[in-house]
């Protein structure tokens, strides 16, 4: 049985998702997205700024037509925001999914899990595949759940800090308790930690600025497609055991072949 | 969802064919995992799983002692009405027997409740069978009123209710609900309840989720072991309800009592009879699947297998317990629901507990006063 | 006639279209989406649709973006 994963009703046989911010140069996108083996890809919606000195390039230029779009709500400060940018961008031709990122601090660009419920609230009821990247609180999952969200995206450490899963055991608790596709957006900084967020039963992971800011961002797309894949053959063969620590002296047990004890 | 849509999903299962598959590798492998799905917590139900016993038990030890520390909570039992309309032919109270039937009046209750709250407990249960005429629910609420001057928590174990006989029981300040399916086969359930209320399997089957949609702080389940042949099988079903209320009412503390049946007076019908080997991996195999889960060892089993179960994964006894309505106040006059093994009184389960290393508690927490509204 | 374009305020002298307009602006109109008001306004109503006195006209394109 191939693993495929369902998103939206789209069958997913890639569990990378890519994100195109923040690459030296636009041109290495497309190698990039081949080389990942990756099936969707995030995208932003920007203001176009008249004083540039240079137009900048729409990025669905360098994005074939088979990859799933996801536009991101990136800039969004509210639940408002967030609707109207998703809104815009299924109007744009981007498709019906959506990646729900609602930031109002911008310390530490955590996302704002109340916000985020709401939009994904108003957009699933619009029709909208919505993917909500948020804190990795067990709470806020389950309502993301109940408002009809298509997976839950809990960030492993901040936006762009490349600093792993940090936030693993909180995670672990979404997988275990969430029916919904869990994937760790943010955070992940190797392919190590790819391979361990599925090794976990992660669903999928978005990696961007960790391929973006790469030395060679086709080369190391191509790691963490390996990584993804070994990490997901690897949930699904089970771990072997990990022998628990030299046996404890006494017996618990014993009183049960104790002649007398028992009966 | 139901728990019923998990128990057909399960009804068909090869349960026998799986049994057999099960290898000594299987096993070990599934004592090395953190998180056990159904498959792995059905590999421990496995006759071959009782060869791994000891380490099923060094890791179960651990896990219980990681989440619930070296502590044993102590509850009693109090019996206040033995009217039943049902004919569950395994219990004393059955509708067809013989047995004179009594009901504690408010008054009664005080001296019960006295005569516990003597011996330290703080956390009771209160039992009756089931007569919405004889035992209503405003009567339950009364108690609970008159008990709580005694105690700190008070549970029912009563006939399945509706979520908002619950919700007024809870207002009431009953805070906890055992119910035990007895038999989660439907057939058996149907041939072993002859008639009465209780034949409605499903009402009964979602009774405990009733309790936890109401408010209900702790929820207690437990299939009477025996009572079906295959006791693995139900063993799974008990051990995937509480899964399933765990994951879906988080508020709520999940319990699973372990009860077995033992050779009773003249009962001359022929159920299977656990081994003690057999509760131990019960036991275990429900503490590496849920180790979060309550789990409550009763007086029906005898002292020395209670003492040494205390380090695999209970989390809670009774003691001190009569199944007479009356019992503890009025002494006992051989009519109770079912024996007693274990007749130490409560200061000889205390120091037992104690010499195992574990503190007993009689007062896990007290609720906050109830505001208004 | 003023203009809102992208929260900024401008004045043109002329009555145009939207694809006039951002013919105007020096921009490929196939890398851009066109809020007017709050609408977006769909491609192929972009030769139809007047820019008026007052108008607030969001003109966005789709650009690299993830996590941020």
């Amino acid at each position: 049985m191939a693993d495929v994963l369902v998103i939206g009703g789209r069958k997913l046989s890639s569990r990378l998702f890519i994100g195109t911010g923040k690459f030296p140069d636009k041109k290495l996108i497309s190698a990039v997205l081949e080389k990942s083996g990756a099936e969707v890809v995030t995208v932003a919606l920007r203001r176009i700024d008249f004083n540039a000195e240079e137009e900048e390039e729409n990025i669905l230029n360098h994005i074939d037509e088979r990859y799933i779009l996801m536009p991101n709500t990136s800039g969004a400060r509210n639940a408002a925001e967030a609707i109207e940018i998703a809104r815009i961008a299924r109007e744009a031709g981007c498709g019906n999914w959506v990646k729900i990122e609602v930031i109002s601090d911008q310390k530490y660009l955590l996302p704002d899990n109340q916000e985020t419920i709401e939009a994904t609230r108003v957009l699933a009821q619009e029709g909208f595949v919505v993917l909500p990247y948020v804190s990795p609180d067990l709470m806020v999952a389950k309502k993301l759940q109940d408002v009809g969200a298509a997976a839950v995206m809990p960030l492993g450490a901040p936006i762009g800090s490349n600093r792993g899963l940090r936030t693993k055991e909180m995670i672990r608790i979404l997988i275990d308790q969430i029916d919904l596709p869990i994937i760790v957006d943010a955070g992940i900084g190797r392919p190590s930690e790819a391979a361990e967020a599925m090794e976990m039963g992660c669903a999928a992971v978005l990696v961007n600025t960790a391929i973006a800011t790469a030395g060679d961002p086709v080369a190391m797309a191509e790691a963490f497609g390996w990584a993804v894949r070994a990490g997901r053959q690897a949930f699904l063969a089970g771990p072997g055991r990990v022998l628990e620590e030299a046996s404890a002296s006494s017996p618990l047990t014993g009183f049960l072949f104790e002649g007398a004890g028992s009966r | 969802m139901s728990f019923y849509e998990v128990y057909l999903q399960f009804k068909d299962f090869d349960f026998e064919g799986f049994f057999a598959s099960v290898d000594d590798k299987d096993i070990e492998q599934v004592l090395g995992r953190d998180d056990l799905d159904p498959l792995d917590f059905l590999t421990l139900l496995a006759p071959q799983a009782a060869k791994h016993l000891e380490a099923m038990a060094q890791k179960a030890h651990r896990l219980t002692i990681q989440h619930f520390g070296k502590v044993i909570l102590l509850y009693t039992p109090m019996y206040l009405s033995s009217y039943c309309s049902n004919q569950c032919i395994y219990c004393s109270f059955n509708a067809g027997n013989h047995l004179p039937r009594k009901k504690l009046t408010l008054d009664e209750v005080v001296e019960e409740a006295r005569a516990i709250a003597a011996t330290g407990l703080r956390h009771i249960l209160i039992l009756t069978g089931e007569s919405r005429r004889m035992s209503p629910v405003s009567y339950l609420a009364d108690c609970t009123r008159v008990l709580l001057e005694y105690f700190s928590s008070v549970s029912i174990e009563v006939y399945p209710l509706e979520t908002k006989e619950y919700e007024t029981l809870i207002a009431a300040g009953v805070d906890g609900l055992t119910i035990y399916q007895e038999v989660y086969d439907r057939k058996t359930y149907d041939r072993l309840h002859l008639s009465g209320p209780k034949k409605d399997y499903r009402y009964r089957l979602d009774a405990p989720e009733r309790g936890c949609r109401a408010g209900m702080r702790e929820v207690n389940i437990g299939a009477l072991l025996g009572l079906e042949p295959n006791w693995r099988r139900e063993a799974f079903f008990t051990g995937m309800h509480a899964h399933y209320l765990q994951n879906k009412y988080l508020e709520t503390e999940i319990a699973v009592s372990l009860p077995r049946l033992r050779p009773v007076r003249e009962d001359s019908t022929s159920y299977t009879l656990l081994s003690d080997l057999d509760v131990v991996q019960n036991l275990l195999a429900l503490r590496l699947f849920l180790p979060r889960c309550g789990i409550t060892i009763s007086t029906r089993e005898r002292a020395s297998l209670r003492d040494n179960l205390i380090g695999l994964g209970v989390t809670k006894m009774s003691a001190g317990t009569t199944t007479e309505v009356g019992g503890h106040s009025q002494g006992e006059h051989g009519h109770g629901q079912f024996e007693i093994f274990d007749r130490r009184g409560v200061p000889e389960i205390k120091a037992a507990i104690t010499r195992k290393g574990y503190q007993p508690v009689f007062k896990n927490w007290h609720p906050l006063p109830r505001s208004a509204g | 006639m003023k203009l809102t374009v992208n929260g900024k305020t401008e004045e043109i002298d002329q009555v145009m279209t939207v694809l006039e307009y951002i013919r105007f602006k020096g921009i490929d109109p196939r890398t851009v989406v066109v809020q007017k008001n709050g609408e977006v306004i769909k491609r192929d109503h972009w030769e139809k649709e007047v820019v008026r006195e007052n108008d607030r006209l969001e003109i966005l394109r789709m650009v690299g973006g993830g996590s941020f």
